[in-house]
């Protein structure tokens, strides 16, 4: 069986794999980090975003042998080593982000993902780069709320439902 | 997924030759179709051939003709961000699918699928493309064979795409608003030459180009200059998303709206 090496969350990681082994599944079953989610594993919910060399992409569409040497980022390296939530997740908690939780993970790697590209997007720019993260919980609000306020900007004018 | 063999080449000369060491081998580009199919056990390779790691079909230049010339295993979201000097296709490239799959999908590996409502093959036909393989340069007016079928040969991997760069161009595409295919694609770019119009997700037989609309805009590039024509509706895709009518409608929609968004 092959071999895989790359860096997750700033730490070197190996596993043996096989040709099929998906990213998400060498993430969640080798090295147990189970924040990065599958929801739909059709490339559409988006809950199994990471970022690949700092770019976002689905972790079920992608397999894990095309990470071989790749600087990976999933949601367990999002906050600081002490616990203090990063930015963005800090945001999603002060503005209830977020209901079950489980599209959170992959929503809070694209908004990051987002706000590197552009870090003062419009509420129709937040709105357009979520196309691929799906929430059924939230009607999207509270979340496009939350990346506002991480950005920066004054989301006092933003409809709250 | 059937269990499979990856191999990560890092020059086309050795992906060609780990291509045709079995029939059963299939190259993988940037894999948000291929991935799929996979799971659905739709296809089953003894090896895929990763083309991502091939430094020397990457990347956005020009040429001495002034054509945009994309490496196939440039990405999409590489694409929208890099090619500046032609703005319809750098347009095109930032609306396929979602910022994620932008980041992994390529345009190699959109035009060797060649799937019927995929964009990039109206852009490649709309543009007069020319299709650049490890043998040989493949006109885009010979190149689209069909739904999912071109004129690539067993072995045979895209290693560029050459765009002439036209004055003006537009690009507009009614989404399927779930799999952000387009219902309907409407590729128009006015070169000295002549007007192309290019159609996808329409047809039946994929992308094609709608040659009354070309020749009623190269005497007159204007909406109204389009007024009148139509297509008709046999032959276009018909699913639960709009039938074959409905298609036919949206592409002379789509073609006045690409041509006033040219200007």
């Amino acid at each position: 069986m092959p071999q895989v090496s790359m860096t997750v969350n700033g730490k070197p990681a190996t596993g043996q794999i096989e040709g099929r082994t998906l990213l998400v599944d060498f993430i969640r079953e080798t090295l147990n980090l189970t924040g990065t989610h599958v929801g739909c594993d059709t490339s559409q919910c988006g809950a199994c975003v990471v970022h690949v060399n700092g770019k976002a992409v689905k972790s079920c569409t992608m397999f894990a042998a095309e990470a071989e040497g790749a600087d990976v980022l999933t949601i367990e390296g999002v906050a600081a080593p002490d616990g203090t939530l990063d930015t963005v997740q800090q945001a999603f908690h002060e503005h209830h982000g977020l209901q079950c939780g489980f599209c959170t993970p992959g929503m809070v790697m694209s908004a990051k993902a987002l706000l590197a590209e552009n870090p003062t997007p419009t509420e129709a720019e937040i709105r357009d780069y979520l196309e691929g993260n799906i929430c059924r919980c939230t009607g999207y609000h509270n979340i496009v709320k939350a990346i506002m306020a991480a950005s920066g900007q004054d989301v006092s004018k933003i409809a709250a439902e | 997924m059937y269990a499979f063999d990856i191999e990560r080449p890092t020059t086309v000369a050795d992906a060609v030759k780990l291509l045709v060491a079995s029939e059963e081998n299939q190259p993988l580009s940037g894999g948000q179709t291929l991935i799929p199919t996979l799971k659905q056990r739709l296809a089953s390779p003894e090896t895929l051939i990763s083309l991502t790691g091939i430094d020397e079909i990457k990347g956005i230049c020009e040429d001495d003709s002034g054509r945009i010339c994309i490496g196939a295993a440039t990405t999409h979201a590489e694409v929208a961000s890099g090619a500046g000097k032609y703005p319809a296709l750098a347009a095109l490239a930032s609306h396929i699918g979602d910022p994620a799959v932008r980041n992994r999908g390529t345009i190699g590996g959109s035009l060797a699928n060649n799937d019927p409502s995929a964009c990039y093959p109206a852009a490649a036909l709309g543009s007069g493309a020319v299709i650049v393989t490890n043998s040989r340069d493949i006109a885009a007016d010979d190149y689209f064979q069909g739904m999912f079928t071109t004129a690539l040969e067993p072995g045979e991997i895209i290693t560029e795409v050459k765009f002439p760069v036209p004055q003006k161009a537009a690009y507009m595409k009614f989404e399927q608003p779930a799999s952000r295919f387009a219902l309907v694609g409407v590729f128009v770019a006015q070169y000295e030459g002549g007007v192309r119009v290019a159609v996808t997700g329409a047809s039946e037989e994929g992308v094609f180009r709608w040659s009354e609309a070309e020749a009623a805009l190269s005497s007159d590039f204007s909406a109204s200059a389009l007024e009148g024509l139509s297509l008709p509706g046999d032959g276009m895709i018909s699913d639960m998303h709009g039938s074959g009518d409905y298609r036919a409608h949206l592409v002379a929609v789509m073609t006045r709206r690409a041509v006033t968004a040219a200007g």
